[in-house]
């Protein structure tokens, strides 16, 4: 580098003569061009807007009033501003973490695949979509009901294979001769005999859109030797009709789980409801009996979850922003993993080794500074992330959702105190620089 | 010989198949693993372009993949109309000049300094170099305060020049780092050969830095294109009334699913473009990648 300054220099001092100190001049004069634009606007948008701002930082809302380090003590007391400090903080805890550890796997499990660069491209894509596009995209995801959130589907799909709801979601006792509630299950108060007695369980409240597909006119079974029998049905019909007496126009609920139980409260059966609505429970011996609808009947499906509500917003815009951010992870340390000697894998592979033993005792000890430059960089983003929390939060749990950069834009211009505006911009500042000094010192090796 | 030549092969080969069978079931899982991951990492940007096709009543009735079940339902109505919404398409305007200014001026500017940081001697050069590189430290929340007070004077308020300027501005720290770099990489010899030759410094930086420096550079428009297409926080505090098409869908975030056939489509075009230029670009952008992270 000092090579050229040590050549041009001493002829110059040989000659001494003013034609060379002339050229001397038109050479800095060259350089001068060269860097005059860089430094115009480096000084200009860079440099002074930030000694301005630090300095603003320590004067009121107006400007013209010197305040001392209030607004750096407003940073910790206002609620949205220490919200948004707290967020960042699980950001910063939670996200480059995740991003670095994702980007592992993937870099290291896509090397034992043959269309890896099909896979790269998938994953990679997002990184170049805005990540207010990509809040778009996730707040279309993300929406409540299973039906129209196709997040929610899915776990909702799950939910339901695990744990099926039941046939009826809601419904009312129709006699007083009923007592419970669907969420501990409906109970008939009389007695039952095997042989002698038909358990009628009439039920209202059913709105006819809730009614189960397929069921029939309701049915009174005739009463069987040695079983009970009944019939569970929906107790309306147009105009009212009788409480507690299967009428014309009744309907049975098919699917309804009914439970009996011995004198001494046993559970000594269930059995499901048919089309028409009957059930029968046989061979029981004498004695007397209750019958009831079990609560998993009333078992409703999945609602889906909350993930743009006030509880989960946070979490639900982490992965949005893991969602774009692993394919950087990914290629980053897929490049760092393609440098390493295979001969140090196979050595230690034929030394036997198990493959996780490769991993965790080799491969992540040689990855270690590309995983450092990955987490580095994530910490500064996620330190600075603003458009995606605009864009996947909707404005009722945007509050829930804040992070400094979005405090700092939303004090200093919708509500334009500049003087706490600044404060949070210089706070921000110095959250940055530990982690980017760690940065400028690779750079300075690398230069 | 021949004997064991004819005998020999067939328990090897048995072998060697049945290792692969076993090798490719060995792996089989991970490709299953994979094939889900991307197929993943693929459908919500399905799910916006789905979303945009589908009319604006559907989006509070079903979720988008109601168009597995009814095809029928597909139409491209709301991008006739999105070609048609004046705004919209001004911002899209709006946003290309952005983008274009944005990444030519700070690649130039950056590449004469880069260029004179390289190869031209001045005094304190490293130094200053090391000084530039800091600035990398300064978030752009550091400027915006002040640079909103000083465009209001200035008139650059609402103006794409002003928002080309802050972006060229805070693209320069890193910019230059990585042309200097890339220049400083150039054998010598070329440059003293033309400066025997009599050949002006200007003449040098464009007839050799430039086209020398061509990868470099294009890595570096990749990103500065993305960057500034995609930006929103600069556009909302300097753009005032020229919005490009981020602060334009921002705008309509506020009734979120009543206009989705405006968000839907605005969105999926705003991601059509940098997509579009990622994929032709694609190893540029991995390089540069690279070269601003590890090396």
């Amino acid at each position: 580098m000092t090579e050229a300054t040590v050549r041009a220099e001493p002829p110059a001092e040989e000659l001494g003569a003013p034609p060379e100190a002339w050229f001397g001049l038109r050479r800095y004069a060259v350089t001068a061009a060269f860097l005059a634009p860089a430094f115009i606007l480096l000084g200009v948008w860079v440099v002074y807007p930030a000694v301005y701002t630090i300095i603003r930082s320590f004067y009121g809302q107006a400007g013209g009033d010197f305040v001392g380090i209030d607004n750096y003590k407003a940073l910790f007391t206002t609620p949205a501003i220490t919200t948004a400090i707290k967020n960042n903080a699980i950001w910063v805890a939670v996200v480059p973490a995740t991003i670095t550890a994702i980007g592992l796997v993937f870099a290291v499990l896509i090397e034992k695949i043959s269309w890896s660069l099909a896979f790269k491209t998938a994953v990679f894509m997002p990184m170049a979509i805005s990540l207010f596009a990509a809040g778009v995209i996730w707040r279309i995801m993300d929406r409540q009901e299973p039906g129209i959130g196709a997040v929610n589907a899915v776990i909702g799909s799950v939910h339901d294979a695990i744990r099926p709801p039941g046939a009826l979601s809601d419904a009312l006792t129709s006699t007083p001769n009923e007592t419970g509630s669907p969420s501990q299950g409906i109970v008939l108060k009389t007695p039952l005999q095997p042989g002698k007695s038909v358990a009628l369980v009439g039920l209202t409240g059913i709105p006819p859109e809730q009614v189960p597909a397929g069921s029939v006119q309701a049915v009174t079974p005739p009463a069987k030797a040695g079983s009970i029998t009944g019939v569970v049905w929906r107790d309306f019909k147009p105009g009212g009709g009788v409480p507690g007496k299967v009428e014309q126009g009744e309907v049975g609920l098919p699917n309804v789980t009914v439970f009996l139980r011995d004198a001494s409260g046993k559970k000594v059966g269930t059995a499901t409801t048919e089309a028409n609505g009957t059930f029968a429970f046989t061979d029981l011996d004498q004695g007397t009996y209750r019958a009831g609808i079990d609560p998993a009947t009333f078992k409703k499906p999945f609602g889906g979850v909350s993930w743009l509500g006030s509880k989960l917003i946070t979490p639900s815009i982490m992965i949005a922003y893991i969602w774009v951010w692993a394919g950087f992870s990914m290629v980053v340390i897929a490049a760092g993993l393609s440098a390493i000697p295979r001969d140090t894998l196979e050595a230690a592979r034929t030394d036997g080794a198990s493959e996780w033993q490769v991993f965790r005792r080799v491969t992540v000890p040689l990855l270690a500074p590309v995983l450092t430059v990955v987490f580095i960089t994530m910490v500064i983003n996620v330190l600075k992330v603003f458009d995606i929390v605009l864009s996947v939060a909707p404005e009722s749990s945007q509050a829930e959702a804040n992070v400094i950069a979005l405090a700092m834009w939303r004090t200093a211009f919708p509500q334009s105190d500049f003087g706490l505006g600044s404060a949070i911009a210089v706070f921000l500042f110095i959250l940055v620089i530990p982690v980017l000094l760690l940065n400028i010192r690779r750079f300075r090796r690398e230069a | 010989m021949a004997a064991i030549d004819t005998v020999a092969p067939a328990p090897v080969v048995e072998e060697s198949t049945a290792t692969r069978v076993l090798r490719i079931l060995g792996k089989l899982p991970v490709q299953i693993f994979l094939v889900a991951v991307g197929l993943l990492w693929l459908v919500p940007t399905l799910g916006l372009f789905i979303t945009s096709i589908l009319p604006a009543n559907h989006f509070d009735q079903a979720g988008w993949w109601q168009l597995f079940s009814r095809p029928s339902l597909a139409t491209w109505q709301n991008y006739d109309q999105i070609f048609r919404n004046h705004e919209i398409m001004h911002a899209l305007l709006v946003t290309l000049e952005i983008a274009i200014g944005g990444t030519v001026l700070p690649i130039l500017v950056a590449a004469l300094a880069g260029y004179a940081f390289a190869w031209l001697d001045f005094p304190g050069r490293d130094w200053i170099f090391i000084g530039v590189i800091a600035l990398l430290v300064v978030p752009l929340q550091m400027a915006l305060i002040p640079m909103f007070k000083l465009y209001s004077h200035l008139g650059l308020y609402g103006n794409v020049f002003g928002l080309i300027l802050f972006h060229t501005a805070f693209a320069l720290p890193f910019a230059i780092f990585l042309l200097r770099n890339f220049f400083i990489g150039i054998p010598r010899d070329i440059f003293e050969s033309a400066r025997i030759d009599g050949a002006s410094e200007l003449r040098i930086f464009v007839r050799l830095i430039l086209p020398l420096g061509l990868p470099a550079i294009a890595s570096l428009a990749i990103f500065q294109f993305l960057w500034t297409w995609n930006d929103l926080l600069v556009a909302l505090v300097f753009g005032g009334d020229t919005r490009p098409i981020t602060v334009a869908i921002f705008t309509q975030l506020r009734s979120f699913s009543a206009n989705i056939d405006i968000i839907g489509p605005a969105a999926f075009i705003s991601l059509a473009i940098p997509l579009a230029v990622f994929f032709a670009f694609q190893r540029y952008f991995v390089q540069g990648l690279l070269a601003g992270s590890v090396k």
